[in-house]
């Protein structure tokens, strides 16, 4: 069983096999289960995902209100060609969102590997299908690959934004989605590993303060700009570029910064933009209370 | 390693909108009411710090209750579970909490019938995973994860060697086993993982034993 990222990308290239090979072998191996029955369960989550996707891009709009409807709008404006950032970039980012605004609906979706960041490895996923042209086994490896470096995140550091952050939520998923994007497009593991490490440097810090403790306001933004984290990251990646400080110590940067984060700024809704006057304003008025009350 | 399956990470499928607040309450819910053996006629739920915070945006709340009714986390009826329980006259009672605990996110459940109650404390650690931690006064670490038997029974010696020979003799394989008491002398408190379900034979068969007055089983 591999411990960190150096023992995942040491297995795979020893062996001569891809990131996604070992994280399959693994779950065999530790569930006694079959290769069959390992992806058809994989299979299962990425139709959630592709429907969730779908939902989204039908537009939805969540019981609060704030969220919903970005993703069709997204849409639109690539259809109009005018996009400054590239057709595929933002095809991720309105995938992403489509994914968290039907999530902020209560709808049905697979978290990766959380709920409030479902939307960053899905969106990238059926975003740059269109450049690859990825068979349905390739798409299930792709939840392999970013399963394998959320296992190693969630192990060593932490996924949960109530003990560290945004950043080990969407910051995890976007690490994730960089390395399985590297992978899909050829890269090598040890390339995975280096998307996965520049991307999460860019998100370390990353506080989670959801307006009126709904994964909402700022969290469908974040797994926007999250999924586009990830697609510079992958092409950074793929392009030879590598990152100083290795993958492994970089989560263990992120795990220690997330220790260190003030409870106001760790899914609390006492901090951050949850705070701001708007933050608040808009608390009161979907709870139905006065602000003057509320101290 | 908390994290074992690759489905810890991708997954689990499930009704919005968190996965520590929403799923990972509804799986808490779940395994008190497994815990309990059947549906309680009334539960009263505390949470504390995150929980205690943001329940009411995350639909913590619901999706407890609906776990205490046995939805699984991507069973829709999780977003009508208040109105459900009040139908089927479960009464439910909800208080947020201020002290700190050790975890963020952390629910106290009492629930009951006229049979009898029961009070555990779950944590929900982020992505849809959970462990329970406490159990009528009684540390442990449950996570749901393998097939379990929860024996509650004296505190003296030979106790723990009887149960052990009864899982030999139906040839069961202990992969964890923890024990936890009270006070030196009195009860305790045996959790033992297992490999593969339990039996009802072997249940009764523990229930026999002199030194055990209760045994629960968890299935995978």
């Amino acid at each position: 069983m591999f411990r960190n990222v150096a023992e995942l990308v040491e297995l795979a290239e020893t062996n001569n096999k891809k990131i996604s090979d070992i994280m399959i072998e693994q779950e065999m191996e530790v569930r006694n289960k079959t290769r069959e029955e390992v992806f058809d369960t994989m299979e299962r989550n990425l139709t959630v995902m592709e429907e969730a996707v779908e939902r989204g891009l039908q537009g939805v709009k969540s019981h609060s209100g704030l969220t919903g409807g970005d993703a069709v709008l997204i849409q639109k404006y690539i259809e109009s060609g005018k996009s400054l950032s590239g057709t595929l970039l933002l095809d991720a980012v309105s995938k992403a969102v489509a994914t968290n605004e039907v999530n902020a609906a209560m709808g049905t979706i697979c978290a990766t590997p959380t709920a409030g960041s479902a939307g960053v490895v899905p969106g990238t996923l059926f975003a740059v299908q269109n450049k690859l042209n990825p068979t349905r086994e390739e798409k299930i490896r792709f939840l392999f690959t970013s399963g394998a470096f959320g296992f190693v995140v969630a192990n060593n550091a932490s996924i949960s934004g109530a003990a560290g952050g945004c950043q080990a939520e969407v910051g995890s998923a976007a690490g994730m989605a960089a390395a399985a994007i590297t992978e899909m497009a050829g890269g090598t593991p040890s390339q995975s590993a280096e998307a996965m490490a520049i991307t999460l440097k860019n998100m370390l810090g990353l506080v989670c303060d959801p307006v009126a403790g709904l994964v909402e306001v700022p969290c469908v933004k974040r797994n926007a700009m999250g999924a586009a984290n990830a697609m510079v990251a992958a092409d950074m990646a793929l392009a030879g570029v590598t990152s100083r400080i290795p993958c492994d110590e970089v989560i263990d940067a992120m795990y220690k910064i997330g220790q260190t984060m003030p409870v106001a700024l760790r899914e609390t809704a006492q901090g951050g933009l949850a705070a701001t006057p708007t933050g608040r304003e808009l608390e009161a008025k979907i709870f139905g209370f006065s602000l003057n009350k509320k101290s | 390693m908390k994290y074992k399956s690759v489905f810890d990470i991708i997954g689990p499928v499930m009704i919005g909108p968190s996965s520590s607040h929403t799923a990972g309450a509804a799986r808490i819910g779940k395994m008190a009411r497994e815990l309990f053996g059947r549906e309680p006629e009334w539960a009263n739920i505390s949470f504390y710090g995150s929980f205690a915070k943001t329940y009411k945006g995350h639909g913590t709340d619901v999706a407890i209750i609906g776990g205490l009714m046995d939805f699984e986390t991507d069973d829709v009826r999780i977003i009508e579970a208040k109105q459900i329980a009040k139908e089927k006259g479960i009464r439910i009672k909800i208080r947020e909490e201020e002290s700190l605990t050790d975890h963020p996110n952390t629910a106290r459940i009492r629930l009951g019938d006229k049979d009898g109650d029961i009070e555990l404390v779950g944590i929900s650690i982020g992505g849809g995973k959970i462990e329970i931690i406490e159990l009528n006064g009684f540390e442990l670490s449950l996570t749901g994860h393998h097939p379990a038997i929860l024996v509650v029974h004296e505190d003296r010696f030979g106790a723990v060697a009887a149960v052990s020979t009864v899982l030999a003799k139906h040839k069961m394989n202990i992969g964890k086993m923890d024990v936890s008491r009270q006070d030196v002398g009195k009860m305790a408190l045996m959790t033992i993982e297992v490999d593969q379900n339990v039996e009802d034979a072997l249940l009764q068969e523990l229930k026999a034993l002199p030194e055990v007055t209760q045994v629960t089983k968890i299935t995978d």
